[in-house]
């Protein structure tokens, strides 16, 4: 009896690779008997590690706080009523609400502001980390070209996207700006979204803001984000809405 | 009505059936958000003993959401078939379970109880069942559906090509086709979740299929899974439309929040049969469902997300679905928090489906941010496999770029048709043949790059 072994590879490549060009999607993987060869296979195993540790990265928020004294605004530090990424995974409810103390910290403060800034982790502190300094960079000029009043930042651990009604509700601004990590995809461990809500106050649900999504340097890039935000808050503002009705003609007035 | 149970000198009572059967259910992250589940391991089981020695009769005389104000529940009263029935009439929920798992419940004598059995009376019996049971009564059902092909035969495994594009990009999806169809995906239908709902865009999308369809002479079906008022409007513009897609929940509410109802599906229905685009037979709708949709949509009216499911297939059933399937794990970890809670909720929803008649296949799936991994779906996939299920997906190396999750690759499949010795439906089969794709053994054969299929590029 004689054991067949090939000295080479078992992989046999597909003939279309040229596809590719036309797709981000993983074709032409090429297959060893009915399998997806183990380069490939480790490829998927690298980019859902990136994926998941974005899930459990934790905001890196000494480093936030600090490089974000440049815009000489007053920064506070909140997190919600979710303990831990596992009750926050499992407690949408909790993650929406802010905890006790975060509450005391911005009752009684008198502020005076139009827009209030607020960064949650999401499901990707990853996404703040590497993304939000550099978009409010150029955001923050623009707004406070335009005039605009800017309430205290607010730096927010274990938060899901409403919370920003409660703090923009007790900030008393007009409009609550959230910048969050969105879901990790696959190719997008640190995508960040932008949420916009006018008159923001607790029990407003998704229909009532509206949502820039894939802000990254791969997506939508910092400055489109800038100037698509800017336009936003401009008409959200003028209009007194935002959400299903504030509808996106940006690219009529260009 | 209360029901009790009494576990040593501890008395569990139960206000109500919904309330019966939200106990009974094994844990899920989704109930407990809810607040529905059992308060200790012990009320868990207490309500499951109760539940066994429950008469099905209770649930043709109690509801779990209100008649009055819930056109599901309607719809559950008035469709059940009481000839259908009477053989077990008598039974309890547990006698139910223990018929079911015996010789006497086969092929035929399941598919003449179909119409029988409703969806609560489905779901309690499901609660009393280890993973073991789902599969094994599961795979003694066999629902066949037809439209250019059979999908559902007893030894076949189908496949939904899903080639998704971030931006709906023709050329992009196109590539995604023929890498799927190169590797043996797309008998079941070829389907693209569009980027944007707009009737043009999916106009463009819904030609290009048909054009591939025609042009390689497919024995397979299209669909792009718009909203039905978006198809309805196309149907009416004499778009090729083949599948008629909609998202689908248990309760009237929960399909408010999808903007649809009975009469709505009713027309769109309607509306595609007078298309008369089916060669082999007239199943023509897809549905999609999911545990937990009624909870999102703030809909479920205190009833156990399995339940609520399980009453999704009554909307199915209506409309005698070409497919339909679960999209067990794309929700979140609110929902069904790791590979354990996915995988059984997966064979729950494959089980019930098919007691009720249903042609009823699964996205195994995950996202990112759900306890779950790629050797979870790998056992869900081989169970599922075992237990006869329709269909599954096929997703380019399980990648969706466009929904951002995983679900089964083109490679997945060809490994559960190896491993279980299943095959594509008997037309598409002949036409890998044919094309010399795929040899009789479920092998793929050496692609030449002057293959006919890439001739598109």
């Amino acid at each position: 009896m004689s054991l067949y072994i090939p000295k080479h590879t078992t992989v046999e490549q597909d003939e279309w690779q040229s596809l590719k060009a036309f797709t981000a999607a993983r074709i032409a993987l090429g297959r060893t008997g009915v399998a997806i060869p183990l380069k490939e296979a480790l490829q998927f195993k690298l980019a859902h590690a990136h994926a998941r540790d974005a899930v459990y990265a934790a905001l890196q928020e000494k480093e936030l706080m600090q490089a974000l004294q440049l815009f000489h605004l007053p920064i506070f530090s909140l997190c919600s009523k979710a303990n831990g990424r596992h009750e926050y995974l499992q407690r949408p409810d909790l993650g929406r609400q802010l905890s006790e103390p975060s509450i005391k910290q911005l009752t009684g403060k008198k502020p005076n502001g139009d827009i209030a800034l607020i960064l949650a982790d999401g499901l990707s502190a990853t996404a703040i980390n590497n993304h939000a300094l550099r978009l409010l960079q150029l955001l923050i000029p623009l707004l406070q070209q335009a005039n605009f009043l800017l309430t205290p930042i607010s730096i927010v651990q274990q938060g899901r996207v409403a919370i920003g009604d409660e703090i923009g509700s007790l900030l008393q601004a007009k409009i609550a700006l959230v910048l969050i990590g969105e879901r990790p995809g696959l190719s997008s461990p640190d995508s960040m979204g932008a949420y916009i809500t006018f008159q923001p106050t607790v029990g407003l649900t998704d229909e009532s803001r509206n949502c820039i999504s894939n802000i990254r340097p791969e997506g939508l890039n910092y400055h489109a984000a800038a100037m698509k935000i800017f336009y936003f808050i401009n008409q959200s503002l003028r209009l007194k809405i935002s959400g299903v009705n504030l509808k996106d003609e940006m690219d009529l007035l260009t | 009505m209360p029901y009790h149970f009494t576990i040593k000198s501890q008395r569990y009572v139960f206000d109500d059936l919904k309330t019966l059967l939200a106990k009974a259910t094994p844990f899920r992250s989704g109930d407990a958000l809810a607040g529905l589940t059992a308060s200790s391991y012990e009320e868990r089981v207490a309500a499951q003993i109760a539940l066994a020695d429950l008469p099905l009769k209770t649930f043709l005389n109690e509801v779990v959401v209100p008649y009055e104000t819930d056109e599901i529940t309607r719809l559950i009263i008035e469709e059940h078939d009481a000839g259908a029935f009477a053989p077990i009439s008598h039974f309890t929920v547990g006698e139910l379970r223990d018929w079911l798992l015996s010789d006497a419940a086969n092929t035929n004598t399941l598919e003449e109880l179909a119409d029988g059995l409703t969806p609560e009376m489905v779901a309690a019996v499901c609660k009393l069942m280890r993973n073991q049971d789902l599969i094994l009564v599961a795979q003694k059902c066999e629902v066949v559906t037809q439209f250019r092909n059979t999908i559902g035969l007893h030894g076949n495994l189908s496949t939904r090509l899903q080639p998704n594009h971030p931006t709906d990009d023709a050329k992009g999806i196109a590539a995604s086709i023929v890498d799927g169809l190169l590797y043996g995906s797309g008998d079941a239908v070829i389907g693209i979740n569009p980027a944007t709902d707009s009737p043009a865009a999916v106009a463009n999308l819904l030609n290009m299929l048909d054009g591939l369809i025609s042009k390689f002479n497919i024995p397979t079906q299209s669909c792009v899974l718009a909203h039905v008022t978006t198809t309805l409007q196309l149907i009416n513009q004499n778009a090729p439309v083949d599948l008629v897609f909609q998202s689908i929940g248990g309760t009237e509410q929960t399909n408010r929040s999808f903007g649809i109802s009975l009469s709505l599906l009713d027309e769109v229905y309607e509306a595609a049969l007078s298309l008369e685009r089916g060669t082999v037979g007239d199943n023509l709708m897809y549905f999609e469902t999911g545990q937990g949709s009624s909870l999102s949509a703030n809909a479920h009216h205190g009833v156990d997300q399995q339940t609520c499911e399980a009453r999704a297939y009554a909307v199915a059933r209506r409309y005698s679905p070409m497919l339909v399937n679960s999209v067990v794990g794309f929700i979140g970890p609110e929902y069904l928090y790791d590979g354990k809670q996915i995988i059984r909720a997966a064979l729950e929803d494959h089980f019930c489906a098919k007691l009720l008649g249903l042609p009823m296949g699964v996205d195994i799936c995950y996202t990112n941010h759900a306890e779950a991994d790629q050797d979870d779906m790998d056992s869900l996939l081989t169970l599922l496999g075992v237990a006869g299920c329709n269909f599954i997906m096929g997703v380019p190396g399980a990648d969706d770029i466009m929904l951002n999750y995983q679900s089964t690759s083109f490679h997945d499949a060809l490994y559960l048709r190896k491993v279980l010795d299943k095959k594509p439906s008997p037309e598409f089969e002949a036409w890998l043949l044919k094309q010399q794709i795929m040899d009789g053994d479920g092998n793929r054969l050496p692609i030449h790059a002057e293959h006919f299929l890439l001739n598109e590029f």
